[in-house]
């Protein structure tokens, strides 16, 4: 059985150019791009046609670009940095949605005595720009605020927090591991200070990741060791990874128009497929702005890990934000941010298509899909215009 | 991904009994949709109290799924009183085993087949339910489900708790009392609790404090060429002089606060303060 891998938000397949891209660097092409010997030096200048490659992707010169090992090193690069290079400024403005790697992070710097501003979005998942005016304060270090939301595909106005960081001079981080390579990003005219991707999500392999630090704005390495990255994050440099990400920047920024064309519509076609055929279900985020691969749908009366166990019988990849799925007890942060009904966020399905997903396999999921939320639903306790006696008390309230 | 038994995915994939039950004469109904699972289950009992027919309702997940199951098909054919004595141990058992943390869905079974019994026996599930210190409000866990959970089971940690019970597992405010209650039935001493002040007579206080002076205070300070001689007490404060090598020791007013009030709220009172005369 040949897998339906809709759950591209969560890793992506490596791309063929890619993998080519990077055997020469496994094999013969061992060298260390810091010794002086021409053999090392080969390696390097595959290090830096990567970085030339990224750059061009992003819209900005090759000096910015840091490579680093994921997108959370990214993450906690860039929000270290801003934080040490102004140590009299002890406030971080983030927002409740975050992927663990800022939200993490943030709760940790609380307990070594930062104050952090998590900013709360409505029910479609939108930030109040006003909330965030607001949050601002003479003492604030750095903003860090996703681009695009990994569970819903929701997109953040970085333009425009951009503009309202940089009149009052606070740096802007933006954690764009899903947005680059999904929608058009342009660093020359985005007003960001630092943004953080990741390899993985875009079809270069796991392990290699990179952050983007505009010049002039002050840098303070997370690693220290080394002179490698310009002494910007220290240790041997993971060429085949480097050499593979440069390639996969390339292919997504050539890429970015067919994921909003032909991606769109096949996730359009699963989406309002799924939305038509199965009863009580909705789609939990703003449908626009959002990424052009990402749908999360709530399926209620039944619970997101029996959903994802009976796809897995048809080889269909998925993910879920129920708390089954999630190792804790509790349905996914993101959902409950959004003021998701408990009787909906237990059975969210997160489907996540790429450039190699075909409409057969869409069609696939939607002749599934629709019978395996029927057959659960036959073994629920919980019925349409049965009592929901449960449904109005929120179990916790933290 | 969780490491599923073949009995646990069999299970779930082809649920046996699944259903309501319109002849059904207990019916026991735990959990929630906001907790994420519930479990409805439905017993018909004979005159001879024999378990004739058992069928299930689960909102939940693969685990939930199949202890619900594999549960309707261990009451069939038992009687009230073999059904009685059925623990979660024993549905995890059939089922080849959990994963920990999926433990609490083999605990659901247990609790809907007691609130099922309970039922039958024209007692209500209220009572059931409301069994108890009310500990974890995330999840509506009280002290009774938990203390169980932890005989039953061995539990030793305050995470093996939340495994088996979800308590805990929310906002993480209960953990603090999971662990006292986890000491409490593994025999370990309890945290200390703020001292309860002996009441004390004077007459007893004034005995007491010169029997200790005499008989622990006094040869401690000998053996170092020092002296102590009870002067007067006054309610809960103590005179005392310090005499022969104590006088014009530096270490004086360490000795009478570290040694002579210490030890006199240790074997006396805790409110005593001690001061020279």
């Amino acid at each position: 059985m040949k897998e339906i891998y809709l759950d591209n938000n969560a890793t992506t397949r490596v791309a063929d150019e890619v993998f080519e891209e990077m055997l020469p660097f496994l094999r013969e092409q061992y060298g260390n791009p810091s010794s002086m010997h021409a053999f090392g030096g080969r390696v390097g200048r595959a290090v830096s046609l990567a970085r030339e490659r990224a750059a061009a992707a992003l819209g900005c010169v090759p000096t910015e670009i840091v490579f680093t090992s994921c997108g959370t090193e990214s993450d906690n690069t860039a929000i270290n940095s801003a934080l040490t290079a102004r140590p009299e400024k002890r406030h971080v403005v983030t927002t409740k949605v975050e992927h663990p790697a800022v939200l993490s992070y943030c709760k940790n710097l609380e307990g070594k005595g930062f104050d952090v501003t998590y900013l709360g979005v409505d029910r479609e998942g939108l930030l109040d720009l006003d909330e965030l005016r607001d949050a601002l304060r003479d003492d604030t270090a750095v903003v860090s605020v996703m681009y695009a939301n990994n569970e819903t595909g929701v997109l953040f106005p970085i333009p425009e927090i951009g503009a309202i960081c940089r009149e009052r001079g606070v740096p802007l981080h933006t954690d764009a591991v899903q947005a680059v390579g999904k929608i058009p990003i342009d660093l020359s005219t985005l007003p960001v200070d630092y943004l953080a991707l990741s390899g993985h999500k875009l079809h270069a392999p796991k392990g290699v990741g990179a952050l983007y630090v505009r010049k002039g704005t002050p840098f303070r390495p997370f690693l220290i060791g080394g002179h490698q990255e310009r002494g910007r994050r220290a240790g041997t440099e993971n060429t085949a990874s480097i050499a593979a990400l440069g390639k996969a920047l390339e292919l997504a920024a050539a890429g970015v128009g067919h994921e909003n064309t032909a991606v769109r519509a096949l996730r359009d076609r699963l989406e309002n497929g799924l939305l038509a055929a199965v009863p009580d279900c909705r789609l939990n985020g703003a449908r626009e702005p959002r990424l052009p691969n990402t749908s999360n749908i709530s399926f209620k009366y039944v619970e997101g890990e029996a959903i994802l166990l009976m796809l897995d019988q048809f080889g269909i990849c998925a993910s879920s934000g129920s708390a089954c799925t999630s190792g804790s007890l509790e349905p996914s942060h993101v959902l409950r941010a959004l003021g998701v009904p408990f009787t909906f966020a237990h059975g969210s399905i997160r489907f996540s298509l790429s450039r190699y997903t075909t409409q057969a396999e869409i069609d696939a999921v939607l002749a599934e899909l629709p019978r395996i939320i029927e057959r659960l639903r036959v073994l629920s306790p919980f019925k349409k215009g049965g009592p929901e006696p449960l449904d109005e008390k929120p179990p916790c309230t933290c | 991904m969780w490491e599923y038994t073949d009995k646990v995915r069999d299970h779930f994939l082809n649920p046996r009994n699944a259903g309501d039950l319109a002849e059904a004469n207990a019916v026991g109904e735990v959990g929630s949709l906001a907790c994420g699972d519930a479990l409805k289950l439905f017993l018909k009992i004979n005159e001879a109290g024999v378990i004739e027919d058992a069928r299930f309702q689960t909102f939940g997940c693969a685990s939930a799924i199949a202890s619900s199951s594999v549960l309707t098909e261990m009451l069939k054919g038992k009687t009230v009183e073999e059904a009685k004595r059925l623990t979660n141990k024993d549905i995890a058992a059939e089922l080849g085993g959990l994963p920990k943390e999926k433990m609490h869905c083999s605990v659901m079974g247990q609790e809907a087949l007691e609130a099922a019994l309970k039922s039958y026996f024209g007692e209500k599930a209220e009572e059931h339910e409301a069994e108890g210190e009310l500990v974890c409000k995330c999840f509506g866990v009280h002290d009774g489900l938990i203390r169980r959970a932890i005989r039953e089971n061995d539990l030793k940690t305050v995470e093996d708790i939340t495994s088996f019970t979800k308590a805990g597992g929310g906002c993480g405010d209960c953990l603090e009392r999971l662990g006292e209650i986890l000491a409490e039935e593994r025999g370990q001493p309890k945290p200390v609790p703020a001292a309860e002040p002996k009441k004390l007579t004077n007459i007893q206080r004034m005995q007491l404090v010169a029997k200790v002076i005499e008989e622990e205070i006094r040869p401690s300070l000998k053996k170092d060429g020092g002296d102590i001689e009870l002067i007067d007490i006054e309610g809960r404060n103590v005179v005392v002089a310090l005499r022969g090598a104590c006088i014009g020791c530096p270490s004086s007013q360490l000795t009478l606060k570290n040694l002579v009030e210490q030890r006199l709220r240790e074997a006396v009172e805790p409110g005593i303060t001690v001061t020279q005369g």
